[in-house]
């Protein structure tokens, strides 16, 4: 059972299996592996069993869609109705969530099995999975590496087959960057393309909710479920959604992608030699490549790094001990019941954006940060829609290496927000992009990424897909899975 | 654009975390790392650029003025740390001086 | 030294929709604690808000009222400060672009003249919820229910200059939301709040001085006592060497005093940026259509048209118009008194709101209906009761909610024209004071009044007034 959701939703419609049995295999593998790799905070058993059951009678009665019974596994940031939704945080450690978030909302009518919660960086701050308070996630690959983050436990979860498919949440690379190091597919969606209703805000104008799979085929199944419009979400854009399966086939010839010449420079020449393979590969399918330039990559970054911090040092101030969440012991005073709980609910890298984004939006330096990068951002913005004049969809490698070892960059905390290069530019401009495997090093994966053109989601799912039927990267399993 | 450890006392203050001795001396060099790292932007001129606060360009959608919420007191509250009567109990706020 | 005080005021209007701005729940005063704070209000994670449309239509209706440009692009920006009524650790509010820009409202004050007060703008935001520090010791309870209630803050340029002036420009946006039905003007319940600003400056100074703001004023008349009690502080600070910080002082009603508020945090650096939750308010030109289709006749028309309608004066014009409910009162009453809208206005203005005000009752109280309080009017102009007796009818439909003419016949109150029955009267009267009207005859013409007297205490009052003066004064003088 090892398989991907395409397969398994086939072997569930012709009775081979059923999704008691599926949801049985799958919670007795995450038993067996969860204690070491850690992807899981939460194992939901009795609802996944209770789900699965229901999703077989309503096979029995002929009511199926293609996810019906298939299980899956939630980051742990999608509030899911009475099941403990931690954002990876000391500080919602035992918060029950009251009510399920849209994607949940979702996946549930479309009769998906939960599995459970996956661990995460921190309320979604990091690259690694190491700022999460329940412990790190080890990467399937090689288990003193890291998954990625902030994503780490549903990619390593899918990387593992803990899970068939997985969500994520991505706001500066936190869905692609850990998809390349596990080898894995992942995609962001165009922001306002999946409802954030209940996907607890980290950065209000860059989050966006996408799935992980194995294959391009099952993200577009995975994203039909999640993409949509929401009226409880006002960022949330009124579009229908395209099936996103039904153009997986759909030929290259004459498609133009774009090589930023920026982000070929200074490549590890091992990912550039992947990636040089990858466009071989595309050539034969008739696709013609061309160099563009999108010369404010490097301004991303610190860009980036004052517009997320400052939203979310705003976000997270709801985090304060009085009607949820984490309090403190014996508060003396209203600062003290507000300055413990903070201090002692969130981890370092938490408290280090709080307050650089605090320190953004203070009196006298929102011009020089705030202003400053949010017109940064409109720049990055108009590079990309010149580009797309001249290309229909970008390719650049998703991670400057691949999966580093625990405790290699949390010293400087610089070194770490660089692991971003290649994806916050997608974030600041919300344009939909998919990292998949595109080869290894030894036995490290290593992603490339594919960025499209708005709401070009379909565009992006077939040509990666067209790249899984050329390629078996994505068929390749960790040792001893 | 160095950050003195009494900026990042006011910062925290403003933000409502605590920092000690110790961590003064772990966060500033930090922050003060950060920012300096964000100093970056300044290598462009960006005089005549709008800032984009938003990918859309759309404005704000309006819902009807219906109730569309009914009372859920109950279970929100059974997840409150301290809670009487229906009210959320803080430490007493006091509003004179 | 003579000193001049300048004023402005930042007044929160609560709008009056159903539910929320930012949520659909719901948004009546004095529910039980919490039972009206949802998932959006309590500000738990992952929620988001939705804008309510009524909301806007509210903030254009009162746009259009105070003569306002509208800003068809605004903006919600978040104002970040940490306090337990605000649940999500900042308000949602408008700041750099508000949706009212600049407007004015012209205020009759006391003395009758008109000033023009200038209006810097008026933006919407939501409201907080409330601590409640009675009951628990050394704790507060936070009810979130009034947390997401929409508001408009209404600030008004520096350009009052006393007290007075302030409680006149008060009254007006007062009376104008409630025109405007935008809002139902309870101070007492919260639901019209009124901040002042105050400074004062040597007289012919342009600096302004340091201003304080005086918060805690939930009625128009400790407005007036605050502002009066701050100014003179003031004056006194300065004139003793020293200098006013500016601060935020809470008025004490029962101490008649102002002290300073514990802030709420030192320096309120608020980090005001937009809400990348909500997109910019874009008003159409279908919303503006909508809003002005909607307008009612305004204060001030209102008032032009009853002086020139029914030929009232200022004076009278401005009490009747203060509540729409008032206004409509008086016209009712007058569409049924044709020709004599001068009684009607005073019976209203005089008795009628002396007996409300005495009762602390509002005229949508009123247990006299307009028809009845017509029926009144009538009454005296057809002669049937004298305007003295008429008081004595009032009151019984007042107490005893009882239609005039049964009173009349009740009580027996009904005026005696009957010319003949008056003179009989008279006639008594006078044989049984021969000595009184002789010393009348012979000069002492200050008696009549003496025989009115007696002869309306005869009568119980009930004799008609002029056919009594008529005719007594014919029999006296033989």
């Amino acid at each position: 059972m090892l398989k991907t959701i395409a397969e398994l939703s086939q072997d569930l419609q012709n009775k081979k299996i059923s999704s008691v049995e599926l949801t049985q295999f799958y919670l007795k593998r995450i038993n067996e592996m969860n204690k070491d790799l850690n992807c899981y905070i939460t194992v939901t058993e009795e609802v996944a069993l209770a789900a699965a059951k229901v999703a077989d009678e309503k096979r029995a009665a002929g009511k199926v869609g293609p996810l019906t019974g298939i299980p899956i596994a939630q980051k742990d940031i999608f509030c899911t109705q009475g099941i403990k939704t931690t954002c990876g945080s000391h500080m919602l450690e035992n918060f029950v969530a009251p009510y399920d978030a849209t994607v949940v909302k979702n996946f549930y009518n479309a009769g998906t099995v939960l599995l459970g919660k996956t661990n995460m960086d921190e309320f979604a701050m990091g690259s690694s999975n190491e700022n999460s308070y329940f412990g790190t996630v080890k990467n399937p690959w090689d288990k003193e590496r890291v998954p990625g983050g902030s994503s780490g436990g549903s990619a390593a979860a899918v990387a593992a087959f803990l899970a068939p498919g997985a969500t994520g949440t991505d706001t500066g690379g936190s869905i692609r960057q850990p998809a390349a190091l596990c080898g894995i597919t992942g995609i962001k969606p165009t922001y306002g393309r999946v409802s954030r209703y209940g996907m607890v805000a980290f950065a209000s104008s860059l989050d966006q909710g996408g799935p992980f799979a194995h294959t391009a085929e099952d993200a577009a199944l995975l994203l039909n479920a999640m993409a949509g419009f929401d009226e409880h979400d006002s960022t949330s854009v009124d579009m229908p959604v395209p099936d996103y399966t039904a153009t997986l086939n759909d030929s290259l010839k004459g498609l133009r992608i774009g090589l930023p010449k920026e982000y070929f420079e200074n490549l590890n020449s091992d990912i550039a030699q992947k990636l040089q393979d990858a466009m071989r590969e595309y050539e034969k399918l008739g696709v013609q490549f061309k160099e563009i330039s999108l010369p404010m990559m490097q301004l991303s970054i610190p860009a980036y790094y004052v517009i997320a911090p400052a939203e979310c040092s705003s976000n997270l101030a709801r985090y304060d001990g009085v009607r949820y969440g984490y309090r403190c012991k014996d508060p003396q005073n209203l600062e003290d019941l507000y300055k413990r709980t903070r201090s002692e609910g969130f981890g370092d890298e938490v408290k280090r954006r709080i307050m650089i984004g605090t320190y953004a939006l203070s009196t006298g330096y929102y011009d020089a940060y705030y202003l400053k990068a949010q017109k940064i951002r409109r720049l990055i913005r108009d590079d990309f829609a010149k580009a797309f004049k001249e290309v229909d969809v970008i390719m650049s490698p998703t991670a400057p290496s691949t999966a580093f070892k625990f405790g290699e960059k949390t010293s400087d905390p610089i070194s770490m927000y660089l692991s971003d290069i290649y994806t916050i530019s997608v974030n600041l401009a919300g344009l939909p992009g998919i990292s998949l495997p595109a080869g290894f090093n030894s036995h490290l994966p290593i992603g490339m990424q594919l960025i499209g053109n708005y709401f070009e989601e379909a565009r992006l799912l077939n040509v990666a897909h067209a790249y899984q039927k050329a390629t078996d990267w994505h068929t390749r399993k960790p040792e001893g899975i | 654009m160095s950050l003195t450890p009494e900026d990042v006392k006011k910062i925290a203050h403003l933000a409502r975390l605590n920092v000690s001795e110790k961590d003064l001396a772990f966060y500033t060099p930090q922050l003060s790392n950060i920012l300096d790292f964000v100093a970056h932007m300044n290598e462009i001129d960006t005089t005549n650029v709008e800032p984009m606060a938003h990918p859309l360009d759309l404005p704000q959608r309006m819902r009807p003025d219906t109730i569309s919420e009914a009372n859920q007191r109950d279970l929100f509250q059974s997840i409150a740390p301290d809670v009487k009567v229906g009210l959320y109990l803080v430490p007493k706020v006091i509003e004179e001086a | 030294m003579e000193w001049e005080t300048v004023i402005g005021l930042e007044i929160h209007a609560q709008l009056l929709t159903k539910s929320k701005i930012f949520s659909g729940a719901p948004t009546q005063f004095g529910a039980e604690p919490n039972t009206q704070a949802c998932a959006i209000d309590l500000g738990m994670p992952g929620v988001l808000p939705v804008l309510n449309k009524e909301v806007v239509l509210m903030a254009l209706k009162f746009g259009l009222g105070v003569h306002a440009e509208v800003n068809r692009k605004s903006v919600f920006a978040r104002k970040n400060y940490f306090y337990p009524d605000l649940p999500k650790g900042y308000q949602i509010s408008q700041y750099e672009l508000p949706v009212i820009g600049k407007g004015y409202l012209d205020v009759t004050l006391e003395d009758g003249s008109e000033k023009r007060i200038n209006i810097t703008r008026a933006h919407l935001e939501e409201d907080a919820g409330k601590s409640l520090h009675e009951d628990f010791m050394d704790l507060s309870g936070i009810d979130l229910n009034r947390a997401g209630t929409p508001l408009l803050e209404i600030v008004s340029e520096p350009d009052m200059r006393s007290a007075k002036e302030a409680v006149a420009y008060l009254k007006t946006v007062h009376a104008l939301v409630r025109y405007l039905d935008i809002c139902d003007g309870n101070m007492q319940e919260g639901s019209f709040r009124c901040d002042a600003n105050v400074s004062v400056r040597p007289k012919g100074e342009k600096k302004l001085g340091t201003r304080t703001e005086l918060k805690n004023i939930n009625s128009f008349r400790y407005v007036e006592r605050a502002i009066n009690y701050e100014i003179e502080r003031q004056i006194a600070v300065i004139e003793g060497g020293g200098k006013i910080t500016q601060e935020t002082r809470l008025y004490n009603p029962d101490k008649h005093e102002t002290r300073p508020m514990r802030s709420k945090e030192e320096a309120n650096d608020y980090r005001y940026f937009p809400d990348p939750d909500l997109l910019p308010v874009i008003v159409t030109d279908e919303m503006l259509k909508t809003a002005q289709n909607s307008m009612p006749e305004l204060p001030y028309q209102k008032r032009e048209r009853f002086m020139s309608q029914y030929g009232l004066s200022t004076y009278d014009a401005n009490i009747l118009i203060s509540s729409r409910d008032l206004a409509a009162y008086f016209e009712t009453v007058v569409k049924e008194t044709e020709g004599q809208e001068k009684i009607a206005a005073n019976w209203i203005i005089g008795d009628l709101l002396g007996a409300l005000n005495r009762n602390d009752l509002d005229i949508t109280a009123c247990p006299i209906t307009p028809a009845q309080l017509a029926k009144l009017v009538r009454r005296i102009s057809d002669n049937t009761i004298s305007g003295k007796i008429a008081k004595t009818v009032f009151e019984g439909m007042w107490d005893e909610k009882m239609d005039v003419d049964e009173i009349i016949e009740k009580k027996g109150l009904k005026q005696v024209t009957d010319s003949g029955a008056i003179e009989s009267l008279i006639d008594k009267v006078m044989t049984a004071n021969e000595d009184k009207v002789q010393e009348y005859r012979s000069g002492k013409d200050k008696l009549f009044g003496f025989f009115v007297g007696l002869l309306m205490k005869e009568s119980q009052g009930k004799l008609n007034p002029q056919q009594l003066n008529e005719s007594l004064k014919k029999k006296l003088q033989g």
